[in-house]
């Protein structure tokens, strides 16, 4: 996993806390407000700092134009799992800290007026990791786009699959990769972006799969994490290996956009597209 | 056949250490014929006692166990006029993942598996049966070669998992399993996929979506291997027992939770002990779960699949 941003910078509820944050790119003390006038994305060197799915899915999409899709759907400790600690105690821990019910959050609305379905990993909820909510969440919002024949936008951040739900977890990856291909078959089109980090099983499945693979610019992005693989090959790894302009240089994504430009690139390709009424 | 036997099957490898002493004394006429007997009866009845309580860790290392039939036993023991099929038509042929076209009890097939490696050499040209992008994409094309020919799809499952290389990542092996996943939903002939070994997360899945999923006793099937959780959740890989325990990954469980279809029971003391038996028992199990694939039209086949994938999870409404 990247270790992209101290501690301190994490956001929570989607929020860096406090009027002052250090860029973890290139160190500048910034005030809080301008950053955030700035999607966090810091004005001096363009790193982009971390930020919640909710957060996310409000900029992105057209003010006052959402609704929440599939918000009741809970997690289960079906397994009973216990490591260290309970699944049960990690998911209320993590309810608390997000405000969120599990990792993902899926809605409709307008994006520059024509209406789009949205989803977005929330990475401060179990390390974005895709259990059985997850998965339900995303093919509802599969099924919402195709019976709207509105496109489908995910911004992906995860560390793969949940581990506390065992096999079911990977079977997650089936389950959104079968949605996408229902969608693909009604030419529904789905673009993914993917940001810091995406990895694992999320990677795997329904994050590679779209119709157009967007980046933000320098997201880790890979199915094995980097430190996995360096004990793997026991050399070193290549400078930029596994980041966005990494992907780029060979061929698995279409193209990075810097997230200040995600209304405006992705708002126009979708009218490209056609699914969508052009105003 | 000589056996190799696990730490914890110590018991039975003593008494069959002592047979064998036996058997040769036999050979210089010695009369031992009563010990034998009885040495016989007593690794039968210890073999059976160690195995009524095997744990999941246990399982794990019989999946694992260095005599266990792989991919390339079951194809040369259960088909017929097999060809390999080889390469992605781009890259390379991956040796960690075998496919072709072949007879199954009279029917022509496309099979599909993972191939682990016996002796050190083999085992690095196989890549220890962790398939490269290049071996999801050969298997791809013989997903769509089975679909152009209306033939039956047959994957055998037997992977530690992806591999986690500079080049595996470089050529995008995430995409590589993804399409993999999408073609499966949809793919407009049967498939059945069998666990013989070792279900290793991503990498075996990527053959593993269909219509049915079987799984050998002592198979396992795990979204991550237990010492890669165990280092991930409890910091320390030696709590691989503990994780492979917590993680539910033995067929009995896989079958309990719906997500398998029929576990096929092994002979006693594992597959590799009596290899006719096991094959016997797969080559059943395979038959009668593809003649009834086989029997269904394409819309009720591709309809039941998807309602199978869409039910995989459990959550609170």
């Amino acid at each position: 996993m990247s270790s992209k941003g101290a501690p301190e910078n994490r956001p929570r509820k989607g929020i860096p806390e406090g009027l002052w944050t250090r860029c973890p790119g290139c160190a500048a003390v910034l005030y809080r407000p301008e950053l955030e006038r700035n999607l966090f994305v810091c004005p001096k060197c363009s790193h982009h700092m971390r930020i919640g799915a909710r957060l996310r899915l409000e900029w992105f999409l057209d003010t006052d134009s959402t609704v929440e899709i599939a918000a009741g759907i809970s997690p289960v400790d079906f397994l009973q799992f216990k490591d260290t600690r309970r699944y049960r105690d990690r998911l209320v821990q993590a309810q608390k800290t997000t405000g969120e019910r599990d990792a993902l959050v899926t809605m409709t609305g307008t994006l520059n007026g024509a209406p789009v379905v949205a989803a977005a990993f929330e990475f401060a909820f179990l390390g974005g990791s895709m259990g059985s909510v997850v998965g339900e969440r995303f093919v509802r919002a599969c099924n919402t786009a195709l019976e709207m024949k509105a496109p489908l936008i995910c911004f992906s951040a995860s560390g793969g699959a949940r581990m506390q739900e065992a096999l079911t977890s990977l079977m997650q990856m089936a389950k959104t990769s079968a949605a996408l291909s229902r969608l693909a078959r009604y030419g529904v089109p789905y673009l993914s972006v993917m940001t810091d980090p995406t990895t694992g099983g999320v990677t795997a499945s329904l994050a590679m799969l779209g119709d157009i693979n967007i980046a933000e610019p320098g997201a880790l992005i890979g199915f094995a994490g980097p430190r996995v693989i360096e004990q793997t090959v026991r050399e070193s790894l290549p400078e930029g290996f596994q980041h966005a302009e990494f992907l780029l240089a060979s061929g698995a994504i279409d193209l990075i956009l810097d997230r200040r430009e995600h209304r405006n690139r992705i708002g126009r390709l979708v009218h490209l597209l056609g699914s969508s009424k052009p105003t | 056949m000589y056996l190799n036997f696990l730490d914890f099957e110590h018991p039975i490898a003593e008494i069959e250490a002592q047979l064998a002493e036996l058997r040769r004394l036999k050979e210089s006429g010695e009369p031992v014929d009563l010990e034998i007997e009885r040495l016989a009866r007593l690794s039968q009845e210890t073999t059976q006692e160690i195995f009524a309580n095997l744990d999941a860790w246990k399982i794990t290392q019989l999946s694992r166990h260095p005599q266990r039939p792989y991919t390339l036993d079951y194809i040369a023991r259960l088909f017929t006029d097999v060809e390999f099929l080889a390469g992605d038509r781009s890259t390379a042929d991956d040796p960690a993942l075998v496919g072709g076209v072949a007879r199954f009890e009279g029917r022509a097939i496309v099979f599909l598996g993972h191939q682990k490696g016996r002796d050190t050499k083999e085992k690095v040209f196989r890549n220890f049966g962790m398939p490269r992008p290049e071996g999801y994409r050969k298997a791809l094309r013989l997903m769509r070669f089975a679909e152009r020919f209306h033939l039956p799809l047959i994957t055998f499952i037997d992977t530690p998992g992806a591999y986690p290389g500079i080049d595996a990542e470089k050529h995008n092996q995430s995409e590589a399993i993804a399409r993999n996943l999408e073609a499966m939903a949809e793919l407009r002939v049967p498939i059945l996929s069998c666990v013989i070994g070792e279900g290793g997360s991503g990498g075996a899945l990527a053959i593993g979506v269909g219509d049915r999923l079987l799984m050998l006793q002592y198979s396992i099937y795990s979204v991550i291997s237990p010492e890669g959780c165990a280092s991930i959740l409890w910091k320390s890989a030696s709590k691989a027992p503990e994780a492979a325990s917590t993680l539910g990954l033995t067929a009995d469980k896989i079958y309990a939770l719906g997500m398998a279809d029929e576990v096929i029971v092994e002979p006693l003391g594992g597959g590799h002990r009596d290899v006719p038996a096991l094959m016997s028992s797969v080559r059943e199990a395979l038959h009668r779960h593809l003649s009834e694939l086989v029997g269904k039209t394409e819309e009720d086949l591709l309809a039941e699949r998807m309602a199978r994938i869409m039910h995989y999870g459990t959550y609170e409404q």
